[in-house]
C-alpha cells in the first residue's frame, strides 16, 4: 500500500532541510480592533471630550433652576430648551450630565489611577523581594481590607474634610488593596518563570526584572481589571456623595445625579435614567475595549500556534 | 489477513479557520484500516496531524477544529454522523482514550479504583460490582503490585508508569471495541517506558483489542505496532505492515525518520576534537558536592539531592550527565550555575573557587558559566523580541549598544542558523526548533567557557532534535566553549559527549570517557540503561526482558537511602549484607573510567559474559543488524 507516497517525496525532504518548521511569511502583527472595539472607543472618546468641552457646550448652567417644574419631561421655556427634562430642582438634566463628566470621570479616573500606581508598586515589590517585606506589606494590606470601604471612607473624610484631592485620595487607597492583591499573585507566577530565572542567573539587578520581565506579562491581566476596578470607584465615589460626603452639591456627579433623582422614576420622570446611561455607556465601553484588545494579542496568536 | 474489518478511516479531511476566516487544511484526506485485534501506529511529528486523526475516531475534535468531509466507519456505521447521543456511547464505551499523561488525567482527590470504573458504570455496561472485579483482573494483566488492594489508593502513591499502566486499565475496563493510545510513554524514563510497553502488549494480545497507537518514536513502533502508518503535514507518507515499515521502508521521508533515530548507544560514536581549543586544562569542576533543598543541618541538607559528586569539565570537553527523572541531574546543572547554593563542597572555574550563590559570584564569572533551560517555551520571555533577548546578555556583559549591538545580534543568528531577520519577532512567532536555538543564542551571546545544558533536546521531534544536537557540535568546534549536556537519552548523549557522568539517586555510579562507559565492564545501573533504550527491531521487547539485570531492575523503582549502594535493590548482583549497608568504593579503571560498585573487576567482567551467554540468540540478530556498525 505505498502507492499514494510518490510524488510529494522530494518537496517533502526540501521542507525539512530548510528548517522552515514553520511557514516562514513576516508574521501579522497589525492591531485590528473588533467593530464592538471602534464603538466603545467612540464612545470614551465622546466622553473624555465630554470632560474638556462638556460645561462650554451646556446649554444652561449646572446650578441654575430655570426649568418649569420638577421632574418634568423635554419641553422649552422662555430660558431655552430641555432635551432631556429637569431634575428634582428642576435644572436641566443635559447641563448636568455634560457637566458632572468632568467630576466623575475626572475624579474616578484619577483614583484609579493612583490606586494602580500604588497597588502594582507594591505588590511586586512583595513578590519580587518576598520574605519579611513581602510579610510585612501584605498584613498591612489585609488590614485595611478588612475595614468596611464605605465606613473607612466615611471615617477619612469625616477627619479630613470633603475636598476633591482628599476623595480622590482615599478611594485611592481604598482601591489599592485589591490592586495589590492582584499584583502580587501575578508578580509571584511570573516570578517562578524560566525567563526570570534565566535574568537572575545572568545576574541582571531587580529593577530591570521587574521592569523588563515581570510588567510586560503581568500587564495584560492589570489592564483587564482596570476596567471593573474604575466601575468600583465610580459606585464608591456616587455611593459617598449620596451621603453628602462625596462630591459637594450644588456640583453635579453622575452618581449622585441617579440617587438625587431616583424619586422621579415614580413620577415617570427620566431624569435618574440619563445620569445612569452615562455611566453605563462609559464603563462598559471600557470593559470592551480591554477585552477586545486582551483577546486580540493572547488569543488568535495562540490559536495560531496550534 | 482474513480479520474482520473494525474500523474505517476514509478520506478523513478536518480544517481549521484562521483569522480571516480562511480554511487551513490540518488532515488532508487519511485512509486506513483497523481490524480485530490489531495494533493500527500513527507515527509522524508534532503537527502531522496523528493526534487530531486519532481523536477523529471518538467523532472528537479540538475546539477550533471541524470536520470538512470523510468517514470514520465503527462495524460500517460512520461514527461522524451519529447524533450526539450514540456519539455519547461511543465514547468511552466502545472507544477508548488514553491521554499522554496519566499525571494530568487522573483525579487526585478521588481514589484509583473509582476512577478506574467509573466510566464502565456510567455507560451502564457493567454494575460497580462487575466494574471493580473486573478491574481487580486487569491490575493482574497489567502486572501491577499489590494488585488486590492499589484501587483503593489515591494516584499520587503510586509512581508514573504505575499510573501510566492504571489509565490502560480505565480504558480497558469497559471492554472497548478499539482503543486509543497517545502517546502514552513518551513522558517516561527509558526503565519505566519498557515496563508499560510490555504490560501493554502483554494486555493487548490478552484482550484481544484493537488499538490505534500514536507516537514519534520508531523505536517503540516496533515493538507494538502490526501495521503502521507514516504521517507528514497531514498526509499519510506510507502505509505498510510493521515488518515492512521498519526493514523496508521505500518513502523518502521514512527513511529519514530512520535516520533520525538514533543507534543504539554504543562506544566510538562521539565527535573526534579536532579543533585547537581543546587543551586538558580544567574549566568548571565541582568537588566533594553535597546539595538539596530545605534547610542545612549539621553540613547535611533536609532534603538531600545530590552527595559526594565529583565531576571536571575539561576545556572544550561535552561532559554528559545522564540518569533517571529525580537523579538530580538538573539540580547539579543548577548547583554549578550557582541558582542552588551547595550544602557542602567547592566549585571550582579556571582554578579560582566560586560563590555557592550566584549574588556573590563577579560579574565575569556568571558570564563564562551559562545556563540552557530545558524548555525554550518558558525559558524565552513571550513579551519581548528575539533581537532584545539575544541582545540583552551583549549588553550586560560586554557593554554592546546600538549598531554594534544589532550587528553582535544578526551575527549570533546566523550561527545558530537562522535569518537575522528573525530578530524583530516574538517567540511566539516561531516553531518548537527554533525558540531552542534562540535559547542557545542567548547563552551564546555572553560568549562563555562553559554552558550547561538541562535537556535541550527533550520537548523537541526526533529530527529537530537532532539538528540541535548537530549545531551544538559545529558551535563546540568553532567556539571552543565546553559543555555539560544533561539528558535522560543515552543516545544522545553517546552521540555528542566526550565523558559521561551516570547518575543514581544522586550519586555518580560511573563516569569517564564516552567509549570506556559504554564498553564493558559496566556498572549494574548503566547496563540497565543501555539495555533499556529501545532498538528498532521487531521482537527487541522480548529478547531484552530475557536479561537478569531486567527482571530485577524494571520491576522496582527508586529507593533513596541515607547508607550502602543506593541501587541494590534493583542490582541483579547485589552482595547482601554488604551492598545496602556500606558504601561502594571507587573502582579506578583505565582513562580516568571509575565505577563505584562493591564487586571486582572480574565480578563486573563475568556477569557481562554470562548476560552475552543467555543472550546467545540476541547476538545473533544484533551481527545482522546494519545498526551496531555504525562508526
Amino acid at each position: 500500500m505505498t502507492e499514494q507516497a510518490s510524488k510529494k517525496e522530494e518537496e517533502v525532504l526540501a521542507e525539512l532541510d530548510s528548517f522552515a518548521e514553520l511557514p516562514d511569511a513576516p508574521p501579522k502583527r497589525k492591531f485590528r480592533l473588533t467593530w464592538v472595539g471602534y464603538l466603545s472607543s467612540a464612545i470614551v472618546a465622546f466622553w473624555l471630550i465630554m470632560c474638556l468641552i462638556g460645561p462650554s457646550i451646556a446649554p444652561f448652567h449646572e446650578m441654575d433652576m430655570d426649568g418649569d417644574d420638577s421632574f418634568l419631561n423635554a419641553h422649552s421655556n422662555e430660558y431655552g430648551t430641555f432635551h432631556l427634562g429637569t431634575d428634582y430642582l428642576a435644572r436641566d438634566t443635559l447641563s448636568r450630565v455634560l457637566f458632572g463628566a468632568r467630576n466623575t470621570i475626572g475624579i474616578s479616573l484619577a483614583a484609579t489611577l493612583l490606586a494602580y500606581l500604588m497597588g502594582i508598586t507594591l505588590g511586586i515589590l512583595a513578590a519580587v523581594k518576598g520574605g519579611w517585606i513581602d510579610m510585612g506589606i501584605s498584613r498591612l494590606n489585609d488590614a485595611i481590607l478588612a475595614l468596611p470601604t464605605i465606613m473607612l471612607g466615611l471615617i477619612v473624610i469625616a477627619a479630613l474634610g470633603s475636598s476633591i484631592p482628599i476623595l480622590i485620595g482615599t478611594a485611592a487607597v481604598i482601591y489599592a488593596t485589591s490592586v495589590f492583591r492582584i499584583a502580587r499573585a501575578l508578580g509571584q507566577d511570573i516570578m517562578v518563570q524560566d525567563f526570570v530565572e534565566a535574568a537572575q542567573a545572568r545576574g541582571e539587578g531587580i529593577w530591570w526584572i521587574i521592569r523588563s520581565e515581570v510588567l510586560p506579562n503581568a500587564a495584560m491581566p492589570l489592564a483587564t481589571d482596570f476596567g471593573l476596578r474604575l466601575v468600583f470607584v465610580v459606585l464608591f465615589i456616587s455611593s459617598l456623595s449620596f451621603l453628602g460626603l462625596g462630591v459637594q452639591p450644588p456640583a453635579s456627579d453622575w452618581g449622585s445625579m441617579v440617587r438625587e433623582n431616583l424619586a422621579g422614576l415614580t413620577y415617570g420622570s427620566y431624569a435618574a435614567i440619563w445620569p445612569a446611561c452615562a455611566i453605563a455607556s462609559f464603563t462598559i465601553s471600557i470593559n470592551l475595549i480591554v477585552d477586545d484588545i486582551s483577546a486580540k494579542s493572547g488569543g488568535s496568536l495562540a490559536k495560531k500556534m496550534v | 489477513m482474513a480479520k474482520e474489518k473494525l474500523f474505517e478511516v476514509k478520506d478523513l479531511r478536518i480544517s481549521a479557520r484562521n483569522d480571516d476566516g480562511e480554511e487551513v487544511k490540518i488532515v488532508k484526506g487519511v485512509t486506513f484500516d483497523i481490524h480485530k485485534g490489531e495494533v493500527v501506529a500513527l507515527i509522524g511529528e508534532s503537527g502531522s496531524g496523528k493526534t487530531t486523526i486519532s481523536l477523529a475516531t471518538l467523532a472528537y475534535t479540538k475546539p477550533g477544529l471541524y470536520f470538512a468531509g470523510g468517514e470514520c466507519r465503527l462495524y460500517g456505521e460512520d461514527v461522524l454522523t451519529m447524533p450526539p447521543l450514540q456519539q455519547r456511547d461511543l465514547r468511552g464505551g466502545k472507544v477508548a482514550y488514553l491521554a499522554q499523561s496519566a499525571a494530568a488525567t487522573f483525579n487526585p482527590a478521588i481514589t484509583i479504583g473509582e476512577q478506574v470504573t467509573e466510566s464502565a458504570v456510567l455507560h451502564g455496561l457493567l454494575t460497580q460490582e462487575q466494574a471493580t472485579e473486573r478491574a481487580v483482573e486487569l491490575y493482574h494483566a497489567l502486572e501491577l503490585p499489590d494488585a488486590d488492594r492499589i484501587g483503593y489508593r489515591y494516584p499520587h502513591q503510586v509512581s508514573g508508569g504505575q499510573l501510566q499502566r492504571l489509565m490502560a486499565a480505565m480504558a480497558l475496563c469497559g471492554k472497548p471495541d478499539l482503543m486509543v493510545l497517545d502517546e502514552p510513554t513518551t513522558a517516561l524514563d527509558v526503565t519505566t517506558q519498557i515496563e508499560v510497553l510490555k504490560a501493554f502488549k502483554k494486555v493487548i494480545r490478552e484482550e484481544n483489542s484493537a488499538a490505534i497507537y500514536v507516537t514519534h518514536d520508531l523505536a517503540v513502533v516496533a515493538q507494538v505496532a502490526d501495521h503502521i502508518v507514516v504521517l507528514y503535514g497531514g498526509e499519510i507518507m506510507e502505509q505498510g505492515s510493521a515488518d515492512q515499515i521498519i526493514n523496508r521502508p521505500t518513502h523518502a521521508y521514512t527513511k529519514r525518520l530512520m535516520e533520525a533515530v538514533r543507534p543504539k548507544p554504543a562506544a566510538g560514536q562521539g565527535v573526534e576534537l579536532t579543533h585547537e581549543h581543546h587543551r586538558d586544562i580544567d574549566n568548571l569542576e565541582v568537588r566533594d558536592l553535597t546539595a538539596g533543598y530545605g534547610g542545612i543541618v549539621n553540613g547535611e541538607p533536609t532534603i538531600p539531592i545530590l552527595k559526594d559528586i565529583n565531576v571536571s569539565v575539561r576545556n572544550g570537553h561535552v561532559v554528559g550527565v545522564i540518569g533517571e527523572s529525580g537523579c538530580g541531574k538538573s539540580t547539579l546543572a543548577r548547583v554549578m550555575a550557582g541558582m542552588l547554593p551547595p550544602a557542602r563542597g567547592d566549585i571550582i572555574l579556571d582554578g579560582k573557587k566560586l560563590a555557592g550563590d550566584l549574588h556573590d559570584r563577579k560579574l565575569d564569572e556568571l558570564q563564562k558559566v551559562q545556563f540552557v533551560f530545558q524548555m525554550a517555551d518558558t525559558a524565552l520571555n513571550p513579551k519581548q523580541l528575539i533581537g532584545n533577548i539575544i541582545g540583552r546578555p551583549l549588553e550586560f556583559y560586554h557593554g554592546l549598544t546600538g549598531k554594534a549591538k544589532h550587528a553582535k545580534v544578526s551575527e549570533i543568528l546566523e550561527m545558530v542558523e537562522l535569518p537575522p531577520a528573525f530578530a524583530s519577532r516574538y517567540p511566539m512567532e516561531l516553531s518548537g526548533g527554533q525558540k531552542q536555538r534562540i535559547n542557545l543564542a542567548r547563552s551564546l551571546a555572553a560568549n562563555p567557557e562553559v554552558m550547561l545544558c538541562d535537556e535541550v533536546t527533550s520537548a523537541l521531534d526526533s529530527i529537530v532534535g537532532a539538528n540541535v544536537i548537530k549545531l551544538l557540535t559545529a558551535l563546540r568546534d568553532k567556539t571552543g566553549v565546553s559543555f555539560v549536556f544533561i539528558s535522560h537519552d543515552l543516545s544522545t548523549v553517546s552521540s555528542f559527549a566526550d565523558e559521561i557522568v551516570v547518575l543514581y539517586a544522586g550519586r555518580v555510579v560511573e563516569q569517564g570517557p564516552t567509549d570506556e562507559v559504554l564498553e564493558p565492564p559496566f556498572h549494574p545501573y548503566t547496563r540497565l540503561l543501555i539495555s533499556s533504550v529501545p532498538e528498532m527491531r521487531i521482537g527487541w521487547l522480548e529478547d531484552t526482558m530475557k536479561k537478569r539485570e531486567m527482571a530485577v531492575g524494571i520491576a522496582r523503582g527508586v529507593e533513596i537511602t541515607a547508607r550502602g549502594c543506593p541501587f541494590f535493590n534493583r542490582c541483579p548482583m547485589a552482595i547482601d549484607g554488604t551492598c545496602e549497608l556500606k558504601s561502594p568504593p571507587i573502582l579506578e579503571l583505565d582513562n580516568g573510567h571509575r565505577i563505584a560498585c562493591h564487586l571486582t573487576l572480574e565480578q563486573l567482567e563475568e556477569a557481562e559474559a554470562e548476560a552475552q551467554k543467555i543472550l546467545l540468540g540476541y547476538e545473533k540478530l544484533g551481527q545482522e543488524d546494519p545498526q551496531v556498525h555504525v562508526p
